[in-house]
């Protein structure tokens, strides 16, 4: 896992002539958490999504375990080991918290229902499997998305906004759960306004121009 | 040595100074191909037979339906190129070729209805070779509405690409079917465009009108090109030179 | 491999019964337009008859057409079909997999009550069997062309219907006149084994290649 480094090399994004950001370089190693911050509007989550594999950049190249991920067996490789949750948690609103978790999992490996239903049980969720997602509110349909940080799987995770619409305690077991992931060997590269300060280890990438 | 040159067109700088060398050569030869193709064409060629002097409207009918086709397969080959090799002149080369395959779709199809008007005594006869050439008009819009309607340059690049690579796979298919279609409900009519056995007087000013038609092509699209890669890269050194010489 | 499909299957099914507007308004679009060519041309069995074919056959690709806008649109929307593009799975299986759901829902359901409508255009009951099968192999091959432009326009705000239209409706024209032409041939007491044939081989080749570009079509569209 030590050797599986990502290295992110002089990444560079433009979106329709004008430049958000420029000559970007970070290396990740397991156990670390990184904030990728800056105003609205300077390729936060362009950069997630270049990440992910969803969007080309514009010059650059990451490298995970050696291998670029942008074409071929790399690409292959860093998405059997990534969890991306965007913008839009990609939770269907005519389906179940159970069908829509067991959905998104089988795109990668498919899980028992028990593992579902504890996965729910711990974003609060327990008594809703089975009511559609469109009679929850926006938060707990947000819950839904994050229960998939609850289920084994993926070693790697961006998240673009996760604790958008999430209460109080939401957000402070949400903190507490992506530390522990940390520590326990994952890496997690994130968005957010709401402010980490008060929580060590997280490293900060600022985008942006300094003004 | 063929594989540098393949790289060097993707640089939109080398794009623009070869083209610049090209350009007066290029003029010059097709201004004197259109010239002796429709002198030779209009005037020396013999009258036909059974048609008379209309049928002189090949000379400009049959360059620009053979150009309308295969300046759809050049945006499916660009389009290939642009998202096999991501090189950025594919795109380029496909937007600007678009139009112009457009128009000349559009010429195609307005001096076929007008030699329809002598030949079948009526604008628009449901010949299968016209009726081909408006479904290409509408896969040529399809097109370029498309280009239009996707704000971001390099989705729609790509997007236009997909869509003249389905085009080109498809076109065979249409162009078969229409062929088929029309034997069905109009047998046995009478193909102007099928005549077995042009005389040499004929067909030589049209194969020079066909030169001579791929020739302004070539122009055409050289100079859209070369306006469209300025604007592209309006903030690369080179061209703030070139524009502060020109100025 | 077999489970992710089956599972997949089993998802646009649940999607498709909860929300059984989604499948019916097509339907309920191809019985209208039926009922207005009558309403525009006068109701005389002999002219009705003689248009039938094409009627039916209009009515079916435009309500094909329309149905397929929404194809991908709500999963764009929602970010599944980021999931999607991220999953180690081709992508190029899903999106069979979903058209051809969309195939034999739609599809199914236009072949299912083309009889009754082409009796209400006087067709003769001799005629209906080359109609379904026609209609089954066609709208085969119109799902799977149509998905291509669906997938292109999907990221598209307010003029998606429109573009795909115009993109899409030139590609249909080989199946309308494949449709058509056995139509005509079955209603002169011709064989029409031919047309099928030749039919099956363009629902072949759509089957094959189309869902190669429907997949380039997403990923470009969930770049943007």
């Amino acid at each position: 896992m030590s050797k599986q480094q990502i290295d992110v090399i002089e990444l560079a994004c433009e979106r329709d002539e004008r430049e958000l950001f420029s000559a970007v370089s970070f290396c990740l190693q397991a156990g670390e958490v990184l904030q990728v911050a800056g105003p609205n509007g300077a390729g936060k989550t362009s950069l997630l999504r270049i990440l992910a594999g969803l969007m080309p950049a514009t010059a650059g190249d990451i490298h995970f375990a050696k291998k670029s991920i942008l074409a071929g067996s790399g690409r292959e490789h860093w998405r059997r080991n990534l969890l991306y949750i965007g913008h839009a948690p990609a939770v269907k609103a005519a389906l179940t918290a159970e069908e829509n978790l067991s959905w998104l999992c089988a795109l990668t490996q498919p899980v028992g229902r028990e593992v579902i239903w504890q996965a729910l049980g711990q974003v609060g969720l327990r008594g809703f499997e089975d009511v559609p997602c469109r009679q929850l509110s926006a938060g707990q349909q947000r819950r839904v998305a994050l229960a998939r940080l609850y289920l084994p799987g993926a070693p790697i995770w961006i998240l673009d906004e996760p604790f958008t619409a999430l209460d109080q305690a939401g957000v402070l077991t949400l903190e507490q759960h992506i530390m522990a992931f940390a520590a326990s060997g994952g890496r997690v590269v994130l968005t957010t306004h709401h402010s980490l300060a008060h929580v060590a280890g997280v490293r900060r990438l600022e985008l942006g121009r300094v003004s | 040595m063929s594989w540098t040159f393949f790289h060097k067109l993707g640089s939109p700088k080398w794009f623009y100074g070869i083209s610049g060398k090209l350009l007066p050569w290029l003029t010059v030869a097709s201004v004197l191909l259109l010239a002796v193709g429709c002198v030779w064409g209009l005037v020396f060629a013999p009258e036909d037979y059974q048609q008379g002097n209309s049928f002189r409207i090949i000379y400009i009918h049959v360059p620009a339906a053979i150009l309308a086709q295969s300046c759809y397969m050049m945006l499916a080959a660009a389009g290939i190129v642009g998202l096999v090799w991501r090189m950025k002149l594919a795109d380029v080369a496909l937007q600007c070729a678009a139009p112009i395959g457009a128009w000349m779709t559009f010429v195609a199809l307005i001096t076929g209805s007008i030699w329809g008007k002598p030949t079948w005594g009526t604008y628009w006869e449901w010949d299968a070779r016209l009726t081909s050439m408006l479904i290409l008009l509408f896969l040529y819009f399809g097109i370029i509405a498309l280009r239009m309607a996707i704000s971001n340059r390099d989705t729609a690049a790509k997007a236009t690409a997909v869509m003249a690579i389905v085009g080109v796979v498809n076109i065979p298919i249409i162009k078969y079917s229409v062929d088929w279609w029309n034997t069905l409900h109009q047998p046995a009519t009478f193909t102007v465009t099928e005549k077995p056995a042009m005389p040499a007087e004929m067909w030589l000013p049209l194969l020079v009108m066909v030169l001579a038609f791929y020739g302004l092509f070539a122009l055409n699209l050289l100079l859209r090109m070369r306006l469209e890669v300025l604007r592209r890269e309006h903030k690369a050194r080179w061209v703030r030179e070139i524009l502060e010489k020109s100025a | 491999m077999r489970q992710i499909i089956w599972l997949l299957f089993q998802r646009e099914w649940q999607l498709a019964w909860r929300r059984p507007g989604d499948l019916l308004n097509p339907l309920i679009f191809f019985a209208i337009v039926i009922t207005l060519f009558p309403l525009a041309v006068g109701p005389e069995p002999q002219l009705l008859q003689r248009m039938a074919s094409g009627i039916i056959w209009v009515a079916a690709l435009l309500a094909t057409l329309l149905s397929l806008d929404g194809l991908f649109r709500s999963d764009f929307e929602d970010g599944s079909l980021e999931q999607w593009v991220l999953s180690p799975h081709p992508l190029t299986l899903l999106v069979l997999v979903k058209v051809l759901h969309h195939w034999l829902m739609c599809g199914l359901l236009l072949v299912l009550l083309a009889p009754v409508l082409g009796l209400m255009l006087a067709l003769p009951w001799s005629v209906m069997p080359t109609l379904c099968i026609t209609l089954l192999l066609g709208t085969a091959v119109l799902s799977l062309l149509g998905a291509i432009g669906a997938a292109l326009t999907v990221g598209l705000k307010g003029s998606g219907s429109m573009l795909l239209a115009l993109l899409i409706l030139p590609l249909y024209i080989p199946v309308l006149i494949l449709g058509t032409g056995a139509m005509d041939a079955a209603l002169q007491g011709l064989p029409v084994l031919g047309y099928l044939l030749w039919l099956g081989c363009l629902a072949l080749l759509a089957l094959s290649l189309a869902p190669l570009a429907i997949a380039a079509g997403l990923r470009i569209s969930v770049s943007e």
